[in-house]
């Protein structure tokens, strides 16, 4: 148990270094110095409070499409729709926070709570589907994406502005930004991230420590034995749905009332919940490691703008960013040789 | 209009937009049918769609000086084919001798297909996205029975690749429900053990599997682009290697059905895109024909399709002498 846990930690990291690593092959291979090409991905990243803010405002939405990918794989299930869970809930919260006139103390909590019940609404679809009808969860998510994609759009266009490309700014009493932290790094970082921080925690408390936690972890691992024991299955299934989709709501209210303050009209998709599928993927679906894996992952690709500036293309990033998934992915592989170490050590 | 105008504006369209999900999905097919869950379609699309733009560019001169330009297409699918087929063999190797969660290691397909390719046309192109191709697919009309009235033009006017992807869901089905061959791939799929018991060697068929998967949805890909983007940027392949995984669950990891699913995907998008013509839609707001596909699709699978149950052994790595 003791070994277990170490190799739990030691696969994630030893992934991420391979995947660095293997990333300074490929720049070596075609003529770049990996120094200077790290060098400027780190000072890209964190080089002054300029940058450090970005990273984290990169960071933030991460930590909770990874948390609501996270959530839903605990009780065995593949939330492949956050992303359109997300374009809601940046709808919502956009929505609330334009439309109404209220103190601070109401607007804000009710702006965040429109996103995470109408990103919650989107998950209850494929979740329910896959309760009642036994419809793959998968294919009903991908669906609901590009439903959530060209009805938002339309709703932008048609209910909340007159065929403009992106609606009015928040109210200031539902924006998570602050003159303060403005000043302090010049970049566009709000609270939003003790949001998500906050939401992760929720996510480790719900599953740790609730009565009901344990159920969608007991049906994660077996459903048939879950039912057995005298637990409902399919309301735990579409539990889990509609609470992953109220994280990836809320990722979706950190755009809107925090980021960019408004919605604009996509042509695609954001890309914050497939990402979030990697995040999770790579924090192994744990609630601090969501958070530490968004945290890296934020850090790669802000700082990945700055490569150019070392003469590196910035797409190197999502090559290492995609070994390191591959990695973790072949942890079996990872163990194997780490027990041959072991074994020979001794 | 009259309904034959309609008709006849509408079928060749979206025989046209099913194409590339129909080689994809039949891609799928055989991957998931040999029990490796394939969700880096889209990546080994994006792989396709890459290499069949640089070959055709790359090509294009030198083609023409021999008076084959026409052969430029086809010679650029192909390499598409090969060089997704050994980059799908990642996948392979991760997830069945690596014994790696196969959905991890199909997400990471489509980050690598995104980020290597991205990267290559930075490094060739020096920009984000390449030229236009200037020698892809034209349509062409079939020999005497693009000249039958009324169907003619509906059906057999049209690019040379979509009757290929049509044909070849029947040659798959063949493949898979006729000969031995498929019968062993299908069976590993389902019960690896017993299929190992049997002398039948479960890792290099869901090695065949996965790599045929690759070369086909690689052809998913390069057929898209020479018909439908004619470019390549970040772009270009965004969200149809998972309409065609969809497609695939659709059609019950059936070759006919995962075709016909296909059909219907592309049947609804050319809806939406011929509708400004058609005297009953035009009127209708574009957001209802937009998401028309994907609401119809979801009625479908909750309403009559119903439960669809995926190959037994779907997602679960075979190892030896366990039980």
């Amino acid at each position: 148990m003791e070994s277990n846990r170490l190799y739990n930690l030691l696969v994630p990291i030893i992934s991420v270094l391979l995947g660095l690593l293997f990333g300074a092959i490929i720049m070596l291979l075609f003529g770049y110095n990996p120094i200077t090409g790290y060098v400027a991905l780190w000072n890209g990243a964190f080089g002054d409070l300029y940058f450090a803010g970005e990273t984290i405002v990169k960071v933030t939405p991460y930590i909770l499409s990874g948390l609501a990918v996270a959530f839903a794989f605990r009780t065995g299930l593949f939330n492949i729709g956050v992303e359109g869970q997300v374009f809601v809930g940046w709808l919502a919260s956009v929505w609330v926070g334009t439309a109404l006139q209220l103190p601070m103390i109401i607007h804000l909590p009710l702006a965040i709570l429109a996103a995470a019940v109408a990103g919650g609404l989107w998950g209850f679809v494929p979740g329910f589907l896959k309760a009642k009808f036994g419809v793959h969860e998968v294919i009903v998510s991908i669906m609901m994406n590009y439903i959530a994609l060209y009805t938002c759009n339309a709703i932008i266009r048609n209910v909340l502005t007159d065929s403009a490309d992106k609606t009015d700014r928040i109210a200031e009493t539902a924006s998570l930004s602050s003159p303060w932290l403005t000043e302090l790094t010049f970049s566009r970082l709000h609270y939003g991230i003790l949001i998500a921080l906050l939401g992760a925690f929720l996510m480790w408390f719900i599953l740790e420590k609730t009565t009901k936690g344990y159920e969608l972890r007991s049906v994660g691992f077996n459903q048939h034995a879950s039912q057995y024991a005298g637990m409902n299955v399919k309301s735990n299934i579409v539990l889990s749905f509609i609470i992953s989709g109220g994280f990836a709501g809320v990722a979706g209210a950190m755009q809107g009332l925090g980021t960019f303050q408004f919605m604009s009209v996509h042509s695609g998709f954001t890309n914050i919940g497939f990402d979030g599928i990697a995040v999770a993927l790579l924090g192994g679906n744990t609630a601090i490691g969501s958070v530490l894996a968004a945290f890296l992952f934020g850090t790669l690709k802000v700082g990945a703008l700055n490569m150019p500036s070392a003469g590196v293309p910035e797409e190197l990033v999502d090559i290492v960013v995609a070994l390191i998934i591959f990695f973790v992915a072949s942890g079996y592989i990872i163990r194997w040789v780490l027990n041959r170490m072991q074994k020979e050590g001794k | 209009m009259s309904i034959i105008d309609i008709l006849q504006s509408i079928i060749p369209a979206a025989i046209f937009f099913a194409a590339p999900l129909i080689f994809t999905a039949l891609g799928g097919v055989f991957s998931e049918r040999s029990g490796v869950v394939n969700i880096g379609l889209e990546g080994l699309m994006v792989m396709g769609a890459f290499v069949a733009v640089v070959t055709n560019l790359s090509l294009a001169s030198t083609m023409q000086e021999l008076n084959l330009a026409s052969l430029t297409p086809w010679i650029s699918i192909m390499v598409a084919m090969v060089v997704s087929a050994i980059f799908s063999l990642v996948h392979a190797v991760a997830s069945i001798s690596f014994r790696a969660d196969q959905v991890v290691s199909g997400v990471a397909i489509n980050f690598l297909a995104l980020g290597v390719s991205l990267f290559l046309v930075k490094q060739w192109y020096d920009k984000g996205q390449t030229d236009m191709v200037q020698q892809p697919f034209y349509t062409t009309d079939i020999w005497l029975l693009s000249d039958i009235p009324i169907i003619g033009p509906m059906f057999f006017s049209g690019y040379i690749t979509s009757y290929v992807a049509i044909l070849l869901a029947f040659v798959v089905w063949f493949v898979l429900y006729k000969t031995p061959f498929g019968l062993r791939l299908r069976s590993v799929g389902e019960h690896p053990m017993a299929a190992d018991t049997n002398g039948i060697h479960v890792t290099k068929m869901r090695y065949i599997g996965v790599v045929l998967s690759g070369a086909l949805g690689g052809l998913g890909g390069a057929v898209y682009a020479l018909t439908i983007a004619l470019n390549f940027s970040h772009a270009t392949i965004s969200g149809q290697g998972f309409m065609a995984l969809a497609a695939m669950i659709f059609g019950k990891w059936h070759p006919l059905g995962a075709m016909g699913a296909a059909l219907f995907f592309g049947f609804a998008q050319s809806l939406s895109v011929v509708s400004a013509s058609i005297p009953l839609l035009e009127n209708v707001p574009q957001v209802y024909l937009l998401i028309a596909p994907y609401v119809l699709t979801i009625l479908a699978l909750a309403g009559f399709i119903g439960r669809a149950d995926a190959p037994k052994a779907l997602g679960t790595p075979y190892i030896k002498g366990s039980r």
